[in-house]
């Protein structure tokens, strides 16, 4: 049986844990054991009781669970342990596997050390993003809770509402804000900026994030522009062309002026992040506005912002914090931890603690980096995008004649089925004898009479419905004793009797169960 | 007794007819609307036998049917549990066919009154006409019956050139009815009468068997409309005002059921009837996306969303009857009510296998029906709904019929469950729906899948909420 080891993170100021007292007993329901080293849930108020009881042991330092470990959950990437003077990956048993951050692009160092102690690396950054992996997509969750965040702290620092509101002592505005980048981190700042009842504006180089961004309650900024999308495959936004560059640099300096608090989430993979927000635009912004730059780790969308710092430049907050999902450690470790069980049970088909590294499944593939000393980085390119498929145009659909030909032909139903009745209606008129046109009349009657009675009963009663009529048209009972009585044979005779004996079980049947029925309905 | 007594006898029990399915329109008209009808019965009996002079063999005769036919009426309607009332229904409908064969058969052998000339003619054709239909209501309900107790394959067959077979049965009915109307004495007559029985009987067997399970609500409310058809026919026969009356009612009750069944399904009745749903359309139906997943809930999470939840709707469907889950239902209902929890239940009308079938079955696991809505009053509610659940129903919740113009089911009305924020199905496993269209909502972000028994898992919530 396979031992899962969770470590306490060393990076600084880091809170999230990489596993919950709940996803805990969801890993040991997958046939593992677990270790956690104790305090390692503390910063986000998890207690090592709490992991005893979800049936963990405790390990009480990090040499130990290293060494016991086969299969490592962590947060953030190995790093050189500050207390112990050891990197985590000489540390780690050979042979082990990791998931964890790794971010492989920007550290091929630690890609080629992992090699070297044979481990199998599960890199959860390199997920690909199809919609089988969302829910293992960790990158997806942490944005999801920096977008929120950075709403949050862009409210801390703010020194008005945001929602407008008239109080007796006068009227106070609703706060605008400007939110760059419309991806999860985006529209989750969006969504949240929204609830709190800001004016929110959202820009996005990708169009088709435009319905989304829409119907979280945000107005999206359009440039006037031939149409040029962003859309760089994998859900990402590609670099963009110099023209359009100026253009949207035009607007974002026009809506500085106006907005109070920008939120800026614009990344271009595998580079450093574009300088959106310049210094004049700071400076152009009203004295006491917030700037929140989530994409401050990776060089900054505001020229200004200082990485992990919150600075006051030209009366303008910048914020730019770069642990915003470490900050609320308690839902953040809840949600990673949730995709690293979604991972593991991908990993674990047979639910036998026995780990199945399949390299032919696209998700798998994507997410293991490392594997028996090789470094399997990048993996073959998945497409996929915000926005449907264009639809498929090998099978085109017979259109606009269909509807004029069956209209045609519902008028020449209609117009035959007129004539008929009315030729019916003639004849009868002029053949049928007297007596049959007294019953005519009534069958007629009480034909129109049934329609609009039957149109009245409400649609929950229509099984009553079924079964009161069915014990009316034992009706028939009436002609069979007719015929009983007179009957002049004895064949007549029986057929007469079965009729009237099966009429009546409709008759009594139907009743019956009516009111059995009907006995039900209660309010 | 006089005619006139007992003519304004069957005026006063076509009254009460009417009264009895007028009552109908509201819950609490209903019970005293049967009673209408149980009193119409009577009075029409009472009238017919007090009308005539007979014999004690002939009373003999008479109460001894009636016992054995009321006895066998009322131990059926107390045995049958309420998931199997589409069997019922179809079985008494075959009743009512059969009665139309053996007293049009009667009054061909051996008329009440001897008629001549045109009226004659017009007798014969009335006769020929009830027995056809009797005939085809009778096999036709008893397949259908068979359908739904599941002794018989609920799969539409589909038997090569079987359009034309059809046709040709009703062509040869016609030269049939020619060569009955033009024959010389009753002995000739009762060859072509016999045969056409027999048609009309294979006639009904085939045109039931080619249509498919979900497709029963359609099926049961035409043989419904059938069975009122040839007691009108017989009422004709006989000259009898009050069988035209109660089968005039009878049949437009089934032909607007079978209307209503259709529309709600957005399908012609002539496409329903002539069967094999899905077979000639299915392969424009888009393929799903492979890489598209369905995200699993538990019991645990699902209770948690329960318990914080503020407005539940659960839409039941066919699956929720055979997994007999409605009881639980029920107390999960009456426990989330007790918190505070609004629950309503939404019920699209062609869920189930009979018109009102769902509402029947929740009512007898004691949900009020105040809270038990159709589809169109709860469409509207469903962006201000918590969670959703979904039990057993599948063609009826799928958004494909509104967003995909090439899927078999586009156009039909749906239940728009998607719209709120969070929905539960509750299934076996991915297989599709009766209409054989993949469901997009399984895969929706907003969805969650518990897969297993329907019983079995809302007893596990039940239990779980109560703890």
């Amino acid at each position: 049986m396979m031992k899962l080891g969770i470590p306490k993170e060393i990076f600084l100021d880091e809170r999230r844990v990489a596993a919950t007292p709940t996803s805990v007993q969801k890993l040991i329901k997958l046939g593992y054991e677990v270790v956690v080293q104790s305090g390692a849930g503390d910063p986000a108020h998890y207690d090592d009781d709490a992991y005893r009881a979800a049936g963990a042991a405790i390990s009480m330092d990090a040499p130990s669970l290293w060494e016991q470990s086969d299969f490592i959950l962590k947060v953030r990437a190995p790093m050189m342990h500050p207390d112990l003077g050891r990197h985590e990956v000489d540390l780690m048993k050979e042979g082990a596997h990791i998931v964890s951050y790794i971010w492989p692009a920007q550290s091929p160092e630690l890609l080629d050390q992992l090699a070297a102690k044979k481990a199998t690396v599960f890199a959860i950054d390199s997920l690909p993003r199809i919609s089988r992996a969302q829910k293992m997509d960790a990158l997806s969750a942490m944005a999801n809770i920096a977008g929120y965040r950075a709403v949050i702290e862009a409210a801390n620092h703010f020194g008005r509402f945001f929602t407008g509101q008239v109080t007796a002592a006068g009227k106070v505005p609703p706060a605008k804000v400007m939110v760059i980048g419309a991806g999860v981190a985006g529209l989750a700042a969006v969504g949240t900026a929204n609830s709190m009842g800001a004016i929110v504006r959202a820009f996005d180089t990708r169009l088709e994030v435009k319905e989304q961004v829409e119907s979280m309650g945000a107005e999206f900024l359009e440039l006037d522009f031939a149409d040029e999308d962003g859309g760089g495959g994998g859900g990402y936004a590609k670099q963009m062309s110099d023209e359009f560059i100026a253009a949207e640099m035009a607007l974002f300096a026009e809506q500085a002026k106006e907005v109070d608090i920008i939120i800026t989430t614009a990344l271009i993979p595998g580079r450093p992040a574009p300088k959106l927000i310049t210094a004049a635009m700071v400076q152009s912004m009203k004295p006491g506005s917030v700037v929140v730059d989530l994409a401050s780790e990776r060089g900054g969308n505001c020229e200004l912002t200082v990485p992990g710092e919150v600075v006051v430049d030209h009366d303008v907050t910048l914020i730019g914090y770069t642990d915003l999902p470490s900050r609320m450690a308690k839902v953040s470790s809840d949600l990673y931890a949730s995709n690293l069980v979604h991972l593991l049970s991908d990993l674990t088909p047979e639910k036998d603690g026995q780990l199945q590294v399949d390299m032919e499944d696209t998700v798998v593939r994507g997410v293991t980096v490392v594997k028996d000393s090789e470094i399997t980085w990048p993996p073959p390119k998945v497409e996929v995008s915000a926005a449907a498929p264009p639809p498929s145009t090998e099978e085109p659909l017979p259109a606009a004649e269909v509807p004029e030909e069956s209209l045609v032909k519902k008028w020449l139903g209609k117009g035959s089925l007129l004539v008929v009745t009315l030729a019916a209606l003639f004849g009868i008129g002029g053949y049928a004898p007297e007596s049959f046109l007294t019953h005519f009349t009534v069958f007629v009657l009480a034909c129109f009479i049934g329609y609009q009675v039957v149109w009245n009963v409400t649609a929950s009663l229509h099984t009553p419905l079924m079964s009161v009529t069915n014990a009316i048209s034992g009706i028939i009972v009436i002609g069979a004793i007719l015929h009983l009585i007179q009957a002049g044979n004895a064949g007549v005779g029986i057929m007469s009797f079965m009729a009237v004996l099966i009429a009546t079980i409709n008759i009594a049947g139907g009743f019956r169960v009516t009111h059995r029925m009907l006995k039900m309905f209660r309010k | 007794m006089s005619i006139g007594f007992v003519s304004v006898a069957y005026v006063v029990a076509s009254v009460l007819f009417i009264l009895s399915l007028g009552g109908l329109s509201h819950q609490e008209s209903a019970g005293r609307g049967n009673y209408f009808g149980i009193a119409g019965i009577i009075i029409a009996l009472v009238a017919t036998i007090a009308s005539v002079s007979m014999g004690a063999g002939g009373i003999a005769s008479i109460v001894i049917a009636l016992l054995i036919g009321s006895g066998a009426g009322l131990f059926l309607a107390n045995k049958v549990e309420m998931t199997q009332m589409p069997q019922l229904v179809a079985l008494l409908h075959s009743f009512v066919g059969l009665a139309a064969v053996f007293v049009g058969f009667s009054g061909y052998l051996d008329p009440l009154v001897i008629t001549h000339g045109a009226e004659h003619t017009i007798k014969l054709v009335e006769v020929f006409l009830g027995v056809f239909i009797g005939a085809i209501t009778f096999t036709g309900s008893l397949i259908a019956c068979g359908k739904l107790d599941a002794r018989i394959s609920s799969a539409a067959l589909t038997l090569p050139g079987r359009h034309i077979m059809n046709l040709a049965a009703l062509g040869l009915t016609v030269l049939l009815g020619a060569w009955f109307l033009g024959a010389g004495s009753v002995a000739e007559g009762m060859l072509p009468l016999i045969i056409m029985t027999a048609i009309a009987s294979v006639l009904g067997v085939h045109l039931i068997l080619a249509i498919g399970g979900a497709d029963m609500p359609v099926v049961v409310s035409m043989l419904n409309s059938y069975s009122g058809w040839a007691a009108a026919s017989i009422g004709f026969m006989l000259g009898n005002d009050l069988l035209i009356v109660t089968g005039a009612l009878v049949g437009s009750s089934g032909a607007i059921l079978s209307y209503i069944m259709c529309r709600a399904m957005n399908r012609s009745f002539m496409s329903v009837i002539l069967g094999g749903f899905g077979q000639t359309t299915s392969s424009s139906a888009a393929e799903v996306d492979s890489d598209q997943t369905v995200q699993e809930t538990s019991i645990e999470d699902l209770c948690e969303e329960l318990n914080m939840a503020e407005s539940v709707i659960i839409v039941p469907g066919y699956g929720m009857a055979v997994a007999q889950a409605q009881n639980a239902v029920g107390d999960i209902t009456k426990l989330l009510r007790d918190r505070g929890v609004t629950v309503r239940f939404g019920i699209h009308p062609v869920a189930g296998r009979l018109p009102g079938h769902m509402n029947v079955l929740l009512a007898e696991a004691k949900v009020p029906y105040d809270i038990v809505l159709e589809m169109d009053e709860l469409n509207d509610d469903f962006p201000a709904t918590d969670v959703v659940l979904v039990i057993g129903a599948n063609d009826t919740v799928n958004p494909a019929a509104m967003d995909d113009p090439t899927s078999p089911i586009a156009g039909m009305p749906v239940m728009e469950v998607w719209k709120s924020s969070q929905v539960v199905v509750f299934k076996r496993g991915m297989a599709s729906g009766y209409a054989g269209v993949q469901n997009p909502l399984f895969f929706k972000e907003n969805t969650r899948m518990l897969f297993g028994d329907a019983k079995e898992s809302v007893d596990k919530i039940l239990g779980a909420l109560r703890s």
